[in-house]
């Protein structure tokens, strides 16, 4: 990559990156020599014959065509728009034929975090772990609003919708820890659906596999209760200093442990373990006063002891601990 | 030059005689007026998102007011102002005086058109003081059909709108037919008629659509017909279909008009015959034509097939060039004239660069390839920012300077007006020519806060941004500055030395009736070559 290409884009980890980002140079060059004929044209046309001072007003020239530039003002971007459009096309296509031996991966976007489901079983939220170097199918599908799945390392991009299946495909270059953006308006968390995607060179990706989901078995709940709050997404609507987000925030409920908290239908309940544990599995059964219902369940996405641990980590929360 | 005591502002009196005025001058005037309320309002709303984007988290509002304030400054400024504005203020003043006509074809419709707007407008106030909408000015499904935000208010107000603007354009389209003076053959029709007559054959053949998809989208949410909501077997990208059918031609809406003003301006201000008439009208009428047939650019991100995405893209090239060509037209227009630098031409000439820029980025965009990486991020938004404001408001603006001696028989400042030009041109390029760098990296549009790799230029588009809200604001405020009683022209003003018949035939501001008798034509509204008008200002 020339530093140019360094400093207007992402770095290119796709194969198909670089060919993306020289279709840009290309219309951008011939862009800026178009744009420089409009506007010094149009500065020396205007400066040339400008009405100067004690100039009188007179009839001026009845010239208004003049074929041979005309034909040339229709020919010469009709070819540019030719090539771009042809360039554009082959390029497309080899972003949308998904090679034979890809992994395929299904990705799920949900308001408001992705979970990422891998073919030998196991699934992560919010990290999507991928080989280097091997060609990656991803199908997307959306089980609310719209959304659309974008890694701009990649150049990749497609929307995420609930009635049909979308895909795309990439292959990473480089290993590394990149970027992924929600790209189609999704409501209140929109800005906050953002992922990462890790490439690692392809033993550590089967090393990864093999130990996914066992590899935190011996950390102390309240450390992978704090590993979870934002592995699992759990951040982006609750926050642990008090500011109330999409949902309220961790630190409100540890202070207010043993105390009554209201619902919006005038119920309320004490908050403790129960209370915590049936707020991750069934969030619409009591939706706290002032909220709007709009949390996921996580049924199936936390085991037994991870529960646990986000239990422990949020009675640990006090005003002034350090995450 | 008439009866120097009576003009359309002062006769008659009163504020009935306003309200239920038929006279297509006042009409013109009240969408004026209550067009530039709005892009206030649309200005306001827009400041406001900068100052929450000029650092990465949630420092000025929250995710949920920031979702409000972007959903509502592109409602408020496409449905109230640009969409409106251009041909209800502008076309309305100046569509039956460059034809020699008494009024518009339909004057009672007019005024219902203008009622029409104003109720749409009411909504859009309820909307704004009531919580906001938080959809997007898009409505996309099925996240509108669930919000519970005032959708409903929005999109009633969207339908309500949308007759006004179908009612206007079939108002122009018997104007343009039927009122012309005799000798007035379509040839010799000023180009911001041809502007005018392009738009309102989008107008009533596009709006129908989106009034259709608005009561769609009413109808699912009230009664749950299923025709969107996946939930219920409906297609979410249906909705788009149906949305962009109206909205990529609602951009032709939008720009034509200001094709026109430009057509207009530069041969006044150059005092040169316009280069290329023909190709210039024909161009208008293609492009609003072949305006129909690209709305899939805007879903080359949807999903849609292979083969949909080849032709969208092919075709949207198509659009491109005549468009291109006119650039070069209004560029050779100055060649051999007599150029003067008054605020029309200075706002003419950031138009050339400001939309010269907007139409070569949509060329990025329309490359499927390409537009994949940018769709959906900063690129997207300062392309249509250039369009859009460096192209139709920088040349409603200098519309609006260029016939403000005709409409109200007053001079603004001009070197005030200068300024507030130059500063326009600069600021609008500081604010919006970063965010093609934002996109490029890779940033998503409608974001409240965002990855702090971004800050650094995201931090200067905000400040740029207020130093255009001022000059704008300068602008606007040296146009009415310049109403104040002691500032009256000569009514037999020609401050340009115009040729069109608004100049030639009447008094500034007109007579209630236009022109005391039939207006003979006795030159085409371009021959500088022929006729010498010399500019008059006196007081």
């Amino acid at each position: 990559m020339d530093r140019l290409t360094e400093y207007l884009f992402p770095k290119q980890v796709s194969s198909f990156a670089h060919d993306i980002d020289n279709l840009f140079f290309f219309i951008f060059y011939a862009s800026v020599v178009l744009f420089l004929i409009v506007v010094i044209g149009m500065m020396y046309l205007a400066i040339k014959y400008r009405f100067k001072k004690g100039d009188e007003v007179r009839l001026t020239s009845s010239l208004d065509h003049n074929t041979f530039l005309e034909v040339l003002f229709f020919v010469i971007p009709l070819i540019l728009v030719t090539i771009t459009f042809v360039w554009g096309i082959r390029s497309y296509l080899n972003m949308v034929i998904v090679p034979d031996d890809a992994i395929e991966i299904k990705v799920t976007g949900q308001s408001w975090f992705w979970t990422f489901d891998y073919p030998e079983g196991g699934s992560t939220l919010n990290e999507l772990v991928v080989p280097v170097e091997t060609p990656i199918k991803i199908v997307l599908s959306s089980t609310d609003v719209l959304h659309s799945f974008y890694i701009p390392v990649m150049r990749a991009k497609m929307d995420v919708l609930p009635n049909r299946y979308n895909v795309m495909w990439f292959d990473a270059n480089q290993a590394g820890e990149y970027e992924i953006f929600c790209t189609e308006y999704c409501g209140t968390g929109h800005s906050n659906m953002n992922a990462k995607v890790i490439v690692m060179p392809q033993k550590m990706y089967e090393v990864w596999l093999a130990e996914a989901g066992s590899a935190d078995d011996d950390l102390p709940l309240e450390e992978l209760g704090a590993k979870l709050y934002s592995k699992k997404a759990c951040n982006t609507c609750h926050t642990l200093d008090g500011t109330a987000l999409v949902g309220p925030s961790y630190l409100q409920t540890s202070q207010m442990w043993g105390q009554e908290r209201v619902f919006d239908d005038g119920s309320s309940a004490i908050i403790d373990e129960n209370y915590v544990r049936s707020s991750i599995l069934e969030p619409q059964i009591q939706i706290v006063a002032g909220y709007q219902g709009v949390m996921p369940t996580y049924q199936g996405l936390l085991n037994d002891r991870e529960l646990d641990a986000l239990i422990a980590f949020l009675k640990t929360l006090k005003e002034d601990s350090q995450i | 030059m008439g009866d120097t005591n009576q003009n359309y502002l002062t006769h008659p009196k009163g504020i009935m005689s306003w309200l239920l005025t038929l006279d297509h001058k006042r009409i013109g005037l009240m969408y004026l007026f209550g067009g530039l309320f709005f892009f206030f309002v649309g200005g306001l709303l827009a400041l406001g998102m900068r100052a929450e984007l000029a650092a990465p988290g949630n420092d000025f509002v929250s995710n949920d007011t920031y979702n409000s304030m972007y959903t509502l400054h592109g409602a408020i400024m496409i449905f109230l102002f640009i969409i409106p504005a251009i041909p209800g203020a502008l076309g309305n003043i100046l569509l039956p005086l460059m034809l020699g006509a008494k009024d518009v074809a339909f004057p009672r419709l007019n005024l219902f058109s203008f009622y029409l707007y104003s109720i749409g407008a009411i909504f859009f106030i309820y909307v704004l003081l009531s919580g906001g909408v938080d959809t997007g000015w898009t409505f996309y499904t099925p996240y509108s059909t669930t919000s519970n935000t005032n959708v409903m208010s929005t999109t009633m107000g969207i339908f309500i709108i949308g007759f006004s603007s179908i009612l206007t354009g079939l108002n122009f389209i018997a104007t343009v037919h039927k009122m012309r003076t005799p000798g007035l053959t379509w040839y010799k029709l000023p180009l911001f008629v041809w502007a005018l007559y392009g738009t309102s054959l989008v107008q009533i053949t596009a709006t129908p659509v989106i009034a259709i998809t608005m009561v769609l989208l009413m109808l699912e949410r009230l009664l749950g017909i299923g025709i969107f909501d996946p939930a219920m077997g409906g297609d979410p990208v249906l909705f788009q279909h149906f949305f962009w059918f109206y909205s990529h031609p609602a951009v032709y809406i939008m720009i034509l008009p200001a094709f026109g003003i430009i057509s207009e301006i530069i041969p006044v201000h150059s005092r040169k015959k316009v280069w290329g008439y023909k190709f210039i009208a024909y161009s208008t009428l293609s492009i609003a034509f072949i305006g129909f047939l690209v709305w899939g650019h805007h879903m080359f991100t949807s999903g849609q097939s292979v083969l949909s995405q080849i032709v969208f893209s092919f075709i949207t090239y198509f659009v491109g060039i005549p468009t291109g060509v006119k650039i070069f037209s209004w560029m050779l227009t100055m060649y051999k004239g007599q150029v003067s630098f008054t605020p029309p031409m200075l706002y003419a000439l950031s138009f050339l660069f400001l939309f010269t820029i907007g139409g070569l980025t949509g060329i990025f965009l329309g490359a499927v390839a390409l537009d994949i990486h940018l769709h959906d991020t900063y690129f997207v938004v300062a392309h249509f920012h250039y369009v859009m404001q460096g192209g139709t408001i920088v040349a409603f603006l200098g519309g609006l300077h260029h016939w403000w001696p005709k409409s109200f028989g007053t001079m603004y400042n001009q070197t005030i007006a200068n300024i507030a030009a130059i500063g326009v041109f600069i600021a609008f390029n500081g604010t919006f020519f970063p965010q093609f760098l934002l996109g490029l990296r890779g940033m998503p549009r409608r974001y409240a806060t965002y990855d702090p790799q971004f800050v650094e230029v995201h931090s200067y588009s905000t400040f740029w941004s207020g130093i255009l809200g001022i000059s704008i604001f300068i602008g606007v405020m040296n146009l009415l500055w310049s109403l104040r009683k002691s500032n009256k022209l000569d009514p037999g003003t020609n401050p340009w030395g115009a040729l069109t018949m608004e100049w030639t035939h009447t008094s500034s501001p007109p007579h209630p009736h236009n022109f005391e008798e039939e207006p003979v034509l006795t030159h085409g509204p371009y021959d500088y070559d022929k006729v010498i008008v010399k500019p008059t200002f006196k007081k």
